[in-house]
């Protein structure tokens, strides 16, 4: 055969081929929990995705070497790479969803506002874990979406409160200038009507600098810096450009430590490149970093020296990991809930919903599962799918990151009505209607 | 089936002793009227494949096809056709590099969640048609520079339309109804009762619009380039002066390529986000988009229909068999690996087809139908 002859049958083995392989979906076997896991390992998020996605899988795995899964049901997972890009991770979905999955976790804004639609049709619970669609905390029109523990809008009203007790109270605030340096995306616009909020409330001058994606050039955002002299600048960052910005306000001279990033951007890629001048950088957290916490100890025993760990064991610990760890733990307690003590039975859908719903961490449990002041107890119900969760903040020393607060409560008061407000907006562009949840049990 | 009727002078006598069935041969379809010479498929078989292959993709889909064919595979296939097509017309017919495709569908996908949230009662073809034509006024206003230049020049000039477009719809909240978000959410809409749009509508319905759209839209555009409008791109495309002497006007000519190509880009746009996604930000039209359409455009074919579904059918059907193949050949692999091995192997078969066959996919198929008329004879 000719060379073109040979790329014809190439070509059309292919394409005829192509969708034909797609594995054939499987009926939830009822024996295993399965959980897909949207991961970007590849891509140029990668140094974001990898820890997230290890912290994941270690904790998954500790619970079936150490316990056999959960209450006797094992936990299967299948990694399925997104590369932070929404089409593909939508695509991820649909190839994983028909093995019946208990939950999903997106790990992406983008991909959480195509889940979210999706999530009552399918009945596969989003879980998006402290990002997504803060609109999505109200559990009466989204049930089938979880962003426990403490969403943007939280978090944004928590980093100004922080900032008030550093100023030396909340009426301090006034004409204090404070900058918030966003990604131009969903996800870094989220935060901006709180601040905007929070900004008539309290009288200090609001400035928003959006950074256009992948955000590796920007001296225009800092040239404002530089001209606004800020007194505090916020972040909502994600991937290179977090470490673009710590560098620019290193080489800026901007004090370090009035530079607080939100959750996504306060990792150590974000801080190591600046070298120095990153020290006293502050970020936004819900759990605290380090390893010396009694679940690493557990996953190094049952893990790492078993051979089985995703990573590298001197990796763990980092902000990232340890959120993998979490959102791990997270959902295992809620499968765990949806359970309800039975032994040996894989969780329905619906009662995958209810046990999210149900789920309330005490400090008590937190500290069988080894996490004792690792991550705050939450406690989540039918109207509330966010439990306004405390946020801590944290410091890099130039070596590692180190808690500098007290648990800090968001403000409540100005949250909750605007997400009430955002959840009939959201809710009726779905065509949904508010369930009542004084009926639920 | 054998040979019928009287074999046309001067072709080769079959071989007397063994009888081998024929196909493909139009021998014997005689043309007794202008229309059934000019139609569009003058060969009697492939007006019956053309016909039995839409009835196929009509009907046996929706009954059989997963959800997961549906959503991940065949809905984005049609709609990366529908925007190949446009640019084809622009950039294979017209000859006019645009490096803008992302953002003209970005125009068509905004055009559509405007009018429907202003318009709810407005038909939602009506409402993708109508964002077509806005699209297509953006797309004359991008248009002008073609006058002037050329080439490269001209790519980087329809760069900028894309760069725009973007900043636009990224920067003035009013394009999302002030969406804190910035996020376009396609409302529920329905066809004669059937909800096509919308997290409730099936997959099943939404393949069957962008079905629809896309064999309309194809239909369309075979007959625009057949005809007087796509002998004129032709030409500029060819030899611009000549076209000029011959009286062909390229204001007029280049003006409605890029309108016309905007117009299938901005309905592909909109399907984008309403049948497809569901939801969308500006980073979904972003410029990986506009290349990933010129490649479609690229490895089909330039200048040919065909080559705009083959083009499409490439770059979103090889990627998701790479995908799955690790996975049927229960070869297990860290999914980072068999990423970067799919964007490997990808990128090699892309260079592969380019050298083995430059005029893109459609000309092979060209080539294989020419085998196959001649078939069983070598000669």
């Amino acid at each position: 055969m000719t060379l073109r002859a040979c790329s014809i049958a190439l070509l059309a083995v292919l394409v005829a081929a192509g969708p034909a392989l797609a594995p054939a979906p499987v009926v939830a076997q009822g024996k295993d929990v399965f959980i897909p896991l949207l991961v970007y390992r590849t891509g140029p998020f990668a140094p974001s995705g990898i820890p997230i996605a290890n912290g994941f899988v270690d904790y998954f795995t500790l619970l079936n070497e150490r316990d056999g899964g959960i209450n006797g049901v094992k936990i299967t997972w299948e990694e399925c790479e997104t590369q932070y890009d929404t089409k593909q991770g939508v695509e991820c979905y649909e190839r994983l969803k028909g093995r019946g999955a208990a939950l999903v976790n997106p790990y992406s804004t983008g991909i959480s506002y195509q889940l979210i639609p999706k999530a009552p049709v399918d009945k596969v619970p989003v879980f998006s874990m402290g990002y997504g669609m803060s609109a999505s905390s109200d559990g009466r029109w989204f049930p089938w979406v979880f962003n426990f523990p403490t969403n943007y809008w939280s978090q944004a009203s928590a980093v100004i409160r922080y900032i008030a007790t550093q100023e030396g109270g909340l009426e301090k605030l006034k004409g204090k200038k404070i900058a918030h340096v966003f990604h131009n995306s969903p996800y870094g616009k989220e935060a901006n009507p709180t601040l905007e909020e929070l900004s008539r409330k309290y009288q200090f001058e609001l400035t928003l600098l959006p950074v256009d994606t992948p955000g590796q050039e920007q001296k225009s955002t800092w040239l404002q810096v530089r001209k606004l002299n800020p007194d505090w600048i916020f972040m909502s960052g994600w991937g290179v450009m977090n470490q673009v910005a710590v560098k620019e306000a290193a080489a800026t001279g901007f004090k370090m430590d009035h530079f607080i990033g939100n959750w996504w951007s306060s990792s150590d890629a974000d801080v190591v490149p600046a070298g120095d001048g990153a020290k006293g950088y502050k970020g936004a957290t819900f759990h605290a970093p380090g390893t010396n916490f009694k679940v690493h100890s557990e996953i190094v025993k049952h893990v790492y020296d078993k051979g089985k760990g995703a990573g590298k064991k001197e990796e763990m610990g980092s902000p990232l990991y340890n959120r993998g760890v979490v959102n791990a733990m997270f959902s295992a307690e809620a499968i765990r809930t949806a359970m309800k003590g039975a032994r040996g039975q894989a969780p329905t859908a619906e009662q995958m919903r209810w046990g999210f719903e149900n789920l309330n961490l005490t400090e008590k449990r937190l500290e069988e599962i080894g996490m004792k002041g690792f991550t705050h107890p939450i406690k989540v119900t039918c109207e509330d799918h966010e439990g306004s969760g405390p946020v801590l903040i944290e410091q890099w020393d130039g070596k590692k990151w180190n808690i500098v607060s007290d648990w800090i409560q968001p403000m409540k008061d100005v949250v909750r009505p605007k997400i009430e407000a955002a959840a009939v907006e959201e809710g009726k562009k779905l065509g949904y209607t508010q369930r009542d949840c004084s009926k639920e049990k | 089936m054998v040979e019928r009727g009287r074999a046309p002078p001067g072709a080769a006598p079959p071989p007397p002793p063994r009888v081998r069935p024929v196909i493909y041969r139009e021998a014997g379809q005689f043309k007794t009227t202008y229309a059934s010479d000019q139609a569009i498929f003058p060969i009697v078989q492939d007006k019956w494949v053309v016909t039995v292959a839409v009835a196929a993709a009509l009907l046996v889909p929706p009954l059989l096809a997963s959800e997961y064919w549906l959503q991940a595979v065949l809905i984005p296939f049609l709609i990366y056709a529908m925007a190949a097509i446009g640019l084809n017309l622009l950039t294979g017919y017209a000859g006019q590099l645009s490096l803008g495709t992302g953002g003209f569908m970005a125009v068509g996908g905004y055009a559509a969640f405007k009018l429907t949230t202003a318009f709810p009662w407005l038909n939602i073809i009506v409402v993708f048609v109508l964002a077509g034509v806005i699209a297509a006024l953006v797309g004359l206003v991008f248009g002008i520079p073609s006058l002037r230049i050329k080439g490269f020049y001209l790519a980087v000039a329809t760069l900028a339309a894309q760069f725009f477009l973007i900043w636009l719809f990224n920067k003035v909240a009013w394009f999302t109804n002030y969406a804190s978000s910035g996020t376009i959410t396609a409302p529920p809409r329905t066809i004669a009762g059937v909800m096509v749009t919308g997290p409730l509508a099936t997959a099943g319905a939404r393949y069957v619009a962008a079905l629809a759209l896309v064999a309309l839209g194809a239909l369309v555009a075979k007959n625009l380039v057949r005809g007087r409008i796509g002998r004129s791109w032709m030409a500029m495309r060819d030899r611009d002066i000549a076209a000029e002497i011959i009286g062909i006007r390229p204001l007029r000519t280049k003006l409605l390529a890029f309108g016309i190509s905007s117009f299938y880009c901005g309905v592909a746009g909109a399907e984008y986000v309403f049948l497809y996604l569901g939801s969308a930000e500006t980073s979904a039209f972003d410029i990986a988009l506009s290349f990933l359409v010129l490649f479609m455009v690229i490895i089909g074919g330039l200048g040919s229909i065909l080559g705009s579904f083959l083009g499409a059918a490439f770059i979103v059907l090889v990627p998701i068999f790479l995908t799955n193949a690790p996975h049927l050949l229960h070869l297990p692999m860290p999914v980072a690996l068999q990423k970067q091995i799919e964007l490997m192997v990808f990128g090699g078969l892309i260079i592969f087809f380019l050298i083995v066959e430059p005029h893109g996919l459609a000309r092979l198929w060209q080539i294989a139908k020419e085998k196959l008329r001649l078939w069983p004879f070598p000669h």
